[in-house]
């Protein structure tokens, strides 16, 4: 390893003014954009919202979009899932396309039941298009129900079931706390679908 | 430098190595306990469902990684296909120090008389190497008890009719049983069956230095946090290290057994933490590296007079993989049953066992560890639509109203359902990997039904109000409960080792794990690969003391 010593200057340079222009041009090689999210865009993560929204829609309880499940799969296609990241990306961007040719605009822009009904074809048969000659619908579909189911339900620390959602939506209570809180009433703690801080 | 020359190498750290390690450092031998993986602890994991040894998406806590191990699996189209521990398909056991004892459940279970001699009891079976063991349950049951006593086993046989005899009792009470447990006991006596508590290597009461029980809802695929459940890394082993004649070499792999041009076992080849090929000189082997590793190790320790492996000039070695055809009934209740009392399964039934002269072998029944919410999500009705608000209401509705009845099938041995080694992928050390292949026999579906019959029956009759089956197919890839790679018997033409796991063909090579088991009963085989551990381990222990095996 190489040994270097900075001066206090040079150390205070390299990581304020510094920082900035590296990470614009490290993003700017990898998508050319800037993005908060590790591998996916805005766009694609746009999207994603919508589809785990129709997984785990919201009802009384939150929905796969306010859980994060989106943010647990992208933290997921930078680590553990890095093997799925073109499928992604690819299936993603062929989705949409293919979105577009069927109803003439964006998956994200439908009516909550006809979003339904794309995913619905989606799982019980083969998307025709180029992208689909080699990847099949069902299966991607699939995909991404698996890792709403994950993201919804596996521990926070992987970046989604924001605030154990699920857990509170099931009745299980966390942190379980052995012999203090099995009968705990949970009721304060309620989802409010219409509060403000729920994106509504 | 050169590694000390010592007695005995045995490798692998999980159920039956540790006991063997045990008993030939108390009995003075110098022993080298060689684990792939490292130690664990319930601090470093949680309570994390997604990193859990029951349900693996992200990766398996407690090893092995995927970064150094994967084996190849059938593609379904006559093809094979890489597939990775956290890969339902690579058929996954944990590799770390205790092994599966860290993870499992812990039902303590002994198999039945009839299990070591079900050739005998039901005669040969078409297209199946069904065999009878070359040691009774009498020649086993002093070693039960003995497993029994020195890991800790809670259970109370007074309503089993069925329980394997027993000189004593065990050394704990029973469990009490959760919610559901009482409502399924109640259903089980008017149907004339004897429900009794499940036996478990789990503390219900303060012993040999560890704590009772906490009753977490995360058994089963996670550490114990108080240390309550009992496995070879928090009893045998430290035993072993005490005596200061055993060192425990920690992510160490092993490739190979040397064997000489005489055909003796001289010790073993492995890489050490630090990935450098190195050699470790013994008197004697002791393979306890589960079904599939132990026989890929053997497979891969080619010499002069065994150019088929160690102890394989027969082709016996990785042949007969079996694990459990795991059958069953869910059942959806009006009321809630859960209340949250871990680790859930608490009551069983013997009554299945060994009573149907048409139903070969049979097995035990138990109501299921907790499911867990994101296993949960994938228990449905066949049909069910996976997602949406369906989906939701249902895991709603149904998470602490349902119940699962389950049990463990046992497979009929089959000589073309085998672990050999890939001719050319190899590991990240550059050792052939292991390939899993085969098909269950058409009997294990056959006691499937008859099994999940039963336990939907037992279901309606505690309430159900909708009801459904689980019956396996006939793929299958053995985990958790393989074994049978290297069974014993008495005849070298049929078997790979004695009736004291020695190989047949190299008398300092020894086996001691579920690779010995003939059939692997109708029940976990946890304990009865530790009982395997104690006669292997006191046999070496005995031969030692007149022969020091040279």
């Amino acid at each position: 390893m190489i040994k270097k010593t900075f001066s206090r200057r040079e150390f205070t340079r390299l990581f304020t003014g510094g920082t900035a222009a590296v990470l614009i041009s490290f993003n700017t090689a990898c998508r050319n954009k800037i993005s908060r999210w590790r591998y996916l865009d805005e766009e694609e993560i746009g999207l994603l919202d919508t589809i785990v929204e129709q997984i785990i829609p919201t009802d009384n309880y939150p929905g796969g979009k306010w859980a994060n499940v989106s943010n647990f799969i992208d933290k997921q296609l930078d680590s553990y899932y890095k093997k799925y990241q073109t499928e992604y990306r690819e299936g993603l961007a062929a989705f949409q396309k293919t979105v577009i040719q069927i109803k003439g605009k964006k998956f994200e822009e439908l009516s909550f039941p006809e979003q339904t009904e794309i995913l619905e074809n989606m799982e019980n048969g083969d998307f025709t298009g180029e992208y689909w000659k080699d990847h099949r619908s069902p299966a991607f579909f699939d995909l991404i129900r698996q890792h709403t189911m994950q993201g919804f339900y596996g521990s926070p620390l992987h970046g989604g079931n924001r605030e154990y959602t699920s857990y509170h939506m099931l009745g299980l209570d966390y942190p379980n706390v052995i012999g203090q809180n099995r009968y705990t009433d949970l009721s304060w703690r309620k989802y409010n679908p219409k509060s403000p801080e729920n994106g509504k | 430098m050169a590694n000390k020359h010592v007695n005995a190498v045995v490798i692998g750290a999980g159920a039956g190595g540790g006991v063997v390690a045990k008993e030939l450092a108390t009995a003075g031998l110098s022993v080298v306990l060689f684990e792939r993986g490292r130690w664990h602890t319930f601090d470093e994991h949680g309570d994390d469902e997604l990193t859990s040894q029951r349900t693996f998406p992200l990766k398996c806590g407690y090893g092995p990684d995927s970064e150094h191990n994967w084996r190849m699996a059938p593609d379904g189209s006559g093809g094979w296909k890489k597939v990775f521990p956290n890969d339902w398909s690579y058929g996954n056991n944990a590799g770390c120090v205790g092994s599966g004892t860290v993870t499992y459940g812990a039902m303590a279970w002994r198999f039945q008389p009839d299990d070591f001699h079900l050739k005998t009891k039901y005669g040969a079976v078409p297209g199946s190497t069904l065999d009878d063991w070359p040691i009774t349950y009498n020649d086993l049951e002093p070693y039960y008890e003995k497993a029994e006593y020195e890991m800790g086993v809670s259970g109370d046989p007074t309503n089993d009719p069925y329980v394997p005899p027993r000189k004593n009792p065990y050394p704990m009470p029973g469990f009490s049983f959760n919610r559901e447990g009482n409502i399924l006991e109640k259903a089980a006596i008017r149907l004339g069956m004897h429900p009794f508590p499940i036996p478990m290597l789990r503390n219900s009461v303060p012993y040999n230095g560890r704590p009772a029980c906490i009753r977490m809802r995360t058994c089963v695929g996670y550490a114990c946090p108080v240390g309550a459940k009992a496995g070879t890394q928090n009893t045998v082993i430290p035993v072993a290290l005490k005596t200061g004649n055993c060192e425990l070499r920690i992510n160490c792999m092993v490739s190979e057994i040397i064997v000489d041009d005489k055909g003796r076992a001289k010790g073993v080849k492995y890489f050490d933490s630090q990935n450098k090929l190195q050699e470790q000189s013994s008197d004697l082997v002791v393979v306890s590296a589960s079904a599939s590793e132990t026989a890929r190790l053997l497979l891969n320790s080619k010499s002069k007079l065994f150019p088929n492996g160690a102890g394989n000039n027969n082709g016996w070695v990785g042949k007969n993989i079996q694990d459990h055809a795991y059958t069953g009934a869910y059942g959806l209740f009006e009321d809630e049953v859960y209340d949250d009392v871990g680790p859930g399964a608490c009551i069983a039934v013997n009554d299945f066992n060994h009573r149907f002269p048409d139903i070969i072998g049979g097995g035990v029944l138990c109501n299921e560890f907790i499911r867990m919410p994101y296993q949960f999500s994938g228990i449905r009705p066949s049909g069910s639509k996976g997602w949406g608000k369906d989906h939701k209401d249902f895991q709603k509705h149904n998470f602490k109203r349902h119940i699962a009845i389950h049990g463990p099938v046992q497979e009929m041995p089959k000589f073309e359902k085998m672990v050999e080694v890939d001719p050319v992928v190899k590991d990240f050390w550059g050792i052939p990997v292991a390939r899993i292949s085969g098909l269950r026999h058409d009997n294990d579906i056959k006691v499937g039904h008859f099994m999940a019959d039963k336990a939907e029956k037992w279901l309606k009759e505690a309430g159900a109000i909708s009801t459904w089956q689980a019956v396996p197919g006939k793929e299958s890839t053995p985990s958790q409960h393989q074994a049978g790679t290297c069974r014993m018997g008495n005849d070298p033409k049929t078997s790979v080792t004695n009736r004291y796991g020695q190989l047949h063909e190299i008398d300092n090579i020894f086996i001691a794990d579920g690779s010995l088991h003939v059939n692997n009963g109708g029940y976990n085989p946890a304990l009865t690969i530790l009982t395997l551990g104690y006669w292997v381990g006191g046999h070496i222990a005995e031969q030692w003391k007149g022969t020091k095996m040279r």
